[in-house]
């Protein structure tokens, strides 16, 4: 009857279904696939972890599309059909416990390794010495500072290859994530906070990267390019952007906070207030914090740097210094911002 | 209907003998479950905020104690009065029971009346919830507490017209009931506001 | 008068131009309400709409109010997917502009959420929950009433903001310092945190009704342990909501204070911290995801037990699964935002607590499957839609595991696959599931079935159309597309993928309308059900007529044992349990219709509107209205009507129920 046609042309749809999500997964792993290409050491290792996530999730999933496969064959409604029918079988102990265990382990596999991950990503490998970038979030455009030399950089990073990069990330704007998807996982730039992030370029190339929080009307803007060099062509781009391009005024910053989107630009200096003093240090659990050491908030009412949880104390003492270089005026660490309402 | 449950019940209170309205107590409960939820997350706020001063004043110096400890104590006792008048409806003295219950919305008033000098006092002197989240925090969980005083005011005032028209019956019981519970828990909300917003400021 | 008229069509129509999509939204809101008004006035009909359902508050009424204003935000909404995805489908296309896109993905979430998935919840709830415990209505009519009415125009005020005055913009969720009023200007989120605030008032009161009505209105001898796991999950349900919304009660009122008033919560200077309205928001936000699956997974378990012939398999795990998810679910907000700075010793915490959800919603999988396995299964649609829902639910708890895998979320969050992994939970769970129960329910609900060959074509299309969706966005999520992008250039080699997405959203749209289509159809057309037990059913909504009489139980049954009327039909009662004696008919007492509920909500309707655009009086307005309608509930005693036994005894021997 229907019900029997009905089956058959049920059962081409399934097909029909798996071989398109075949074809799908087979257009895979191309170099679009910038997730399944790392390009440096914690991409890699989120890689990883994802792909034995992936694989022990794929056995679960296989084995419940088998067993739903077959119980669907076995016990259709459909006369003459020989399986037991049997309604009064209606809990197993036994059965029971095992998917209640199978899953728990299946979930410790990937469990334990996340947890030694997660704490090992969370600080930069000891005994290096990493490049410290500040990031500051505008909208709609990204300021890289480098304060061990001085430059600063707009829409695009350069870094070094094989030496961890240390980014520090804040924001003058509503929320973004910092992501670099070749190179490792993103992390929210919030203003207010200082959050780090630690990527590492293992090979040259040209990488892009992106918000990943929704920011307003221009969010689709949030884009750079991150050129990673080798160090000798590194230190010669820094010498050059020394020599050539012009130092950040504290005007040509309040230019870049104000709405809107520009190009690419080169600072061969900036004034260290434009970005806020941190200092660094180690909690127990081997994460890093960040503590902002400048209260601004104390003489300039309405500035947004504010932090709750900061030791008050702590301010001038540990305050980082800013490597000191020439074109760019060491200035008292107070962060100029607009006033807390900018569209008024 | 004659449900076995009903049966049980009979002894007991007036509010409670009738069972539609006992079911209604339970619905009390569960919205206080919702409130206690409500005040949570303000005073959740608050203590994050303790440290958030912006430009604005530090606990220490922007709370007063004598106007809270006056509050307190007309609080606590409209909560002792509002028993008393439960206590009353239950041996079914109605006269005693509005008198108490008159008691208790005047003290619940005059509560309302000094929290809000205190928080106009506040902004002439400037200290606006604009000025700092920790501010904000303050007047938002002590300036809802002080609206849940003010409704409460205003549905014990439709309770006394409604006791006065129709007299003590399972639904105004129920009512008066279920006003006692609120008052209560407003009651309790407030130690918790004192000792952790009003002295724990000051310790600070 | 002048500067008057001229703030007022400012205020209206900003001075961004006049979109299409936006004319195109008035000309046919216009044009839809005039038909309705039309329609209404020649058929004369005003007197019957408030007589018999503005001013209902029978549960089963309030159901089918929910279950249409619930389609026709699915519509809305489903729109607002199509008018994104068809942005999406090339590079640099620019069929809306990013201002207009940014409304659109906001508004879609949104809606689908709060006034979709929602209010389809409460539709089965409504009209299936007191009839399942053997109860003659919810524990309180009026305040059912009241949610409804909060929820429609809670709901109104949100869809309104599309045409005057412009929509929410930042994102389902409102993150500030994005929806502060230094960078969101507009009326728009005013809109987005009025609205879900005067709708979350009424979700908290039905979350309070259905706890009460189930904790204290059962049958007798229904205990706990034999009530039907819909019930158990409309009950773990409401307990969720009851500890969810406060949260988010908070969150939407303090972001209102900060826009309205100049508090300063979250807002950049002054030492407010956006990070805090993250926090509560997803303190509520998780819980939230619970609260719409778990009604999903009530459904399925009575779905799959009637069309496989078959009591529940591990019927008490099924129960402390619920349980535990529902326990579970308060532990694992952090999951949100494992990229916002937490330290490493929080985010495993919280990853771990997530996976651990994992581990009973895999026994409820398997539960149901065994179920089958034993039994007799019918394919009918409703189970169509519980068999695609086992593997699509699956794969995005799968996903599920792998973005509460902390380094992995590192490189996902915010990804497409992200947005593939929720719309694979959401869909493949809540809406499936949904689906699943009102081909079930339909003819308890209105008396006839849907039409089930054209209800497997919509399935199909809804199906296929969902995977060719969302297959395709994981891999995108993989080539690192970040979600809320309204459009994208060539070079990163999105651009097949996203094609073959938007494909199966049109895919998913055309099953939507077969869907409409089979409604319609089957009102004229669909098979009459007169046994009032189409499916062989196992639980008590199936011993009444379908639909139900507006007292539900002539007779209030007894019960004793679990899958009570599948028992009573094994133990030959049926019949004695369906007829009732003229004697054993007694009057009863039914709530009283009243207009407060609805004057109750056009009040808040009217102080949202007021404060949205900031004319204080107009505010003012609505709140005493507001007070007026509460005094009104608590001033009307008269809120019950008898109903005589002869009346009863009519209609019951009309249905063919009555012994001579």
């Amino acid at each position: 009857m229907a019900q029997k046609g009905f089956r058959a042309r049920g059962w081409w749809k399934w097909g029909a279904l798996a071989t398109g999500l075949l074809a799908v997964s087979l257009t895979g792993c191309g170099p679009q696939y910038v997730l399944l290409h790392p390009a440096g050491p914690v991409a890699r290792d989120e890689l990883n972890l994802m792909v034995l996530a992936s694989i022990a999730m794929a056995v679960v999933i296989a084995f419940v599309l088998a067993l739903l496969g077959y119980v669907l064959w076995r016990f259709r409604d459909r006369p003459g059909n020989p399986a037991p029918y049997r309604p009064e079988w209606t809990h197993s102990r036994w059965l029971e416990t095992l998917w209640f265990v199978i899953p728990a382990l299946i979930l410790t596999v990937i469990a334990v390794p996340m947890v030694g991950q997660t704490y090992a990503l969370a600080k930069v490998p000891p005994k290096s010495d990493p490049l410290v970038v500040d990031v500051t979030s505008l909208d709609w455009k990204w300021l890289f500072q480098y304060p061990q030399s001085g430059v600063a950089t707009v829409n695009y990073l350069v870094i070094p290859t094989g030496r961890p990069i240390l980014f520090e990330l804040t924001a003058n704007s509503p929320m973004n994530t910092f992501w670099i998807p070749a190179l490792g996982g993103m992390e929210y730039t919030m203003s207010g906070r200082v959050l780090p992030l630690w990527l590492e370029a293992s090979q040259p190339g040209t990488y892009w990267g992106r918000s990943g929080q929704f920011s307003g009307v221009e969010f689709e803007q949030m884009f750079f390019q991150v050129k990673a060099v080798s160090p000798a062509q590194f230190q010669a781009w820094v010498n050059q952007v020394k020599g050539q391009a012009p130092a950040m005024t504290l005007a040509d910053f309040r230019r870049l906070e104000s709405p809107g989107t520009v190009g690419t630009i080169t600072y061969s200096a900036y004034p260290a207030s434009t970005f806020p003093a941190v200092t660094h240090g180690f909690t127990l659990d081997g994460g890093m914090y960040m503590v902002m050491s400048n209260r601004p908030e104390e003489n300039q009412p309405g500035a947004p740097m504010s932090m709750s949880s900061q030791p008050k104390a702590s301010s001038a003492a540990h305050a980082r210094s800013v490597a000191p270089s020439a074109g760019m005026s060491v200035q008292p660490m107070k962060m100029p911002m607009p006033s807390s309402t900018p569209m008024q | 209907m004659s449900l076995p449950l009903e049966r049980e019940l009979e002894g007991m209170p007036l509010e409670f003998a009738n069972h539609e309205e006992s079911i209604k107590i339970t619905g009390f409960w569960m919205f206080l479950v919702t409130d206690v939820l409500i005040f949570a997350s303000l005073f959740a706020l608050y203590a994050v905020y303790q440290g958030g001063m912006g430009g604005g004043p530090d606990p220490a110096e922007f709370f007063h104690l004598g106007p809270a400890l006056f509050e307190t104590l007309l609080l606590l006792t409209s909560s002792f009065t509002v028993g008393l008048s439960i206590w009353a409806m239950r041996r079914g003295q109605t006269r005693a029971m509005t008198a108490w219950l008159l008691v208790t919305l005047l003290l619940g008033a005059a509560f309302v009346v000094t929290e809000v000098s205190e928080f106009v006092a506040d902004v002439a002197q400037g200290y606006t919830w604009h000025q700092s989240a920790f501010l904000s925090s303050f007047f938002a969980l002590v300036g809802t507490h002080g609206a849940h005083v003010t409704f409460g005011i205003l549905m014990a005032l439709a309770l006394l017209v409604q006791l006065s028209q129709r007299g003590l019956n399972a639904i105004t019981a129920r009512k008066l009931f279920t006003f006692s519970l609120y008052w209560h828990f407003l009651d309790v909300v407030w130690i918790f506001i004192f000792t952790v917003v009003y002295l724990g400021g000051k310790l600070t | 008068m002048q500067a008057a008229l001229s703030y007022l069509l400012h205020t209206l129509f900003p001075p961004t131009v006049l979109r299409p999509t936006e004319l195109g939204a008035d000309v046919l809101i216009l044009a839809t309400g005039v038909i309705i008004v039309t329609v209404l006035t020649r058929q004369k009909k005003w007197g019957w709409l408030w007589r018999e359902w503005l001013t209902t508050v029978d549960h089963k009424k309030i159901g089918v109010m929910y279950l249409i204003a619930a389609i026709a935000m699915l519509f809305r909404g489903g729109v607002d997917a199509l008018m994104m995805r068809t942005n999406l489908a090339l590079p640099s296309v620019h069929f809306i502009n990013a201002e207009e896109y940014n409304e659109v993905f906001t508004t879609h979430g949104t809606i689908m959420i709060f006034f979709m998935a929602m209010p389809l919840i409460f539709a089965l709830f409504n009209a299936i929950i007191p009839l399942m415990i053997g109860a003659r209505d919810v524990a309180f009519p009026r305040l059912n009433a009241v949610s409804f009415w909060l929820f429609a125009f809670g709901a109104l005020l949100f869809n309104i903001s599309f045409v005057v005055g412009g929509s929410p913009n930042a994102g389902w969720t409102a993150y500030p310092p994005l929806t502060e009023l230094a960078f969101n200007p507009g009326p728009g989120e005013d809109y987005y945190f009025m609205s879900l605030f005067i709708s979350g008032i009424g979700t908290t009161i039905t979350g309070i009704n259905f706890l009460v009505t189930i904790l204290r209105m059962r049958a007798p001898g229904m205990t706990l342990w034999r009530m039907p796991l819909f019930a158990w999950t409309a009950l773990c349900t409401s307990a969720l909501i009851l500890f969810a919304f406060p949260p988010l009660t908070v969150a939407l009122g303090t972001s209102l204070l900060d826009r309205l008033f100049g508090a300063s919560f979250y807002t950049l200077g002054h030492g407010g911290m956006p990070m805090m309205y993250v926090n509560l928001f997803w303190l509520f936000g998780h819980p939230e995801v619970y609260i719409v699956v778990l009604p999903a997974f009530g459904i399925f378990s009575e779905v799959v037990a009637t069309y496989a012939r078959k009591p529940l398999f591990g019927y008490s795990a099924m129960v402390l699964s619920v349980i535990a998810i529902m326990v579970l679910s308060y532990g694992t907000w952090v999951h949100h935002f494992f990229t916002m700075g937490a330290g490493p010793g929080v985010n495993v915490f919280f990853g771990l607590s997530t996976m651990l959800i994992a581990i009973p919603t895999g026994v409820k999988i398997f539960n149901w499957i065994f179920t089958m396995w034993g039994g007799r299964i019918r394919l009918t649609v409703a189970m169509l839609y519980q068999l695609a829902f086992i593997p699509t639910f699956v794969v995005g708890g799968a996903t599920g595991v792998l973005l509460a895998t902390v380094p992995v979320d590192y490189q996902l969050h915010n990804t497409y696959f992200l947005v593939a992994h929720f719309h694979n939970t959401l869909i493949g769970g809540t809406v499936f599931g949904l689906l699943s129960g009102l081909y079930y329910w339909w003819p308890k609900m209105f008396g006839y079935k849907l039409d089930e060959r054209q209800g497997q074509w919509a399935f199909w299309l809804f199906f296929l159309g969902f995977w060719i969706t969302f297959g395709p966005q994981y891999l995108l999520g993989l080539q690192g597309m970040t979600r809320r992008l309204w459009t994208y250039p060539f070079g990163f080699g999105w651009h097949e993928l996203n094609f073959i997405s938007t494909v199966g959203a049109y895919i998913m749209g055309a099953g939507f309308l077969v869907l409409v289509y089979n409604v319609l159809w089957s009102m004229q057309h669909g098979e009459r059900d007169l046994t009032g037990d189409p499916w062989d059913g196992r639980t008590l909504e199936w011993s009444l007529p379908s639909p139900a009489p507006e007292y539900n139980f002539a007779r209030i049954p007894v019960v004793t044992a679990r899958d009570a009327w599948w028992a009573m039909k094994a133990e030959g009662r049926a019949n004695q349990v369906k007829r009732v004696r003229p004697e054993e008919v007694a009057a009863l007492e039914l709530p009283r219709n009243t207009g407060m509920p609805f004057f109750l909500g056009l009040g808040f309707f009217i102080m949202g509107f007021g404060l949205v655009f900031r004319w204080w009086w107009i505010g003012i307005a609505g709140i005493v209205v507001v007070l007026a309608s509460m005094l009104w509930f608590g001033f009307d005693y008269d809120d019950k009507k008898h109903v005589h036994p002869d009346v009863i005894r009519r209609t019951e021997a009309a249905l063919g129920r009555l012994e001579a």
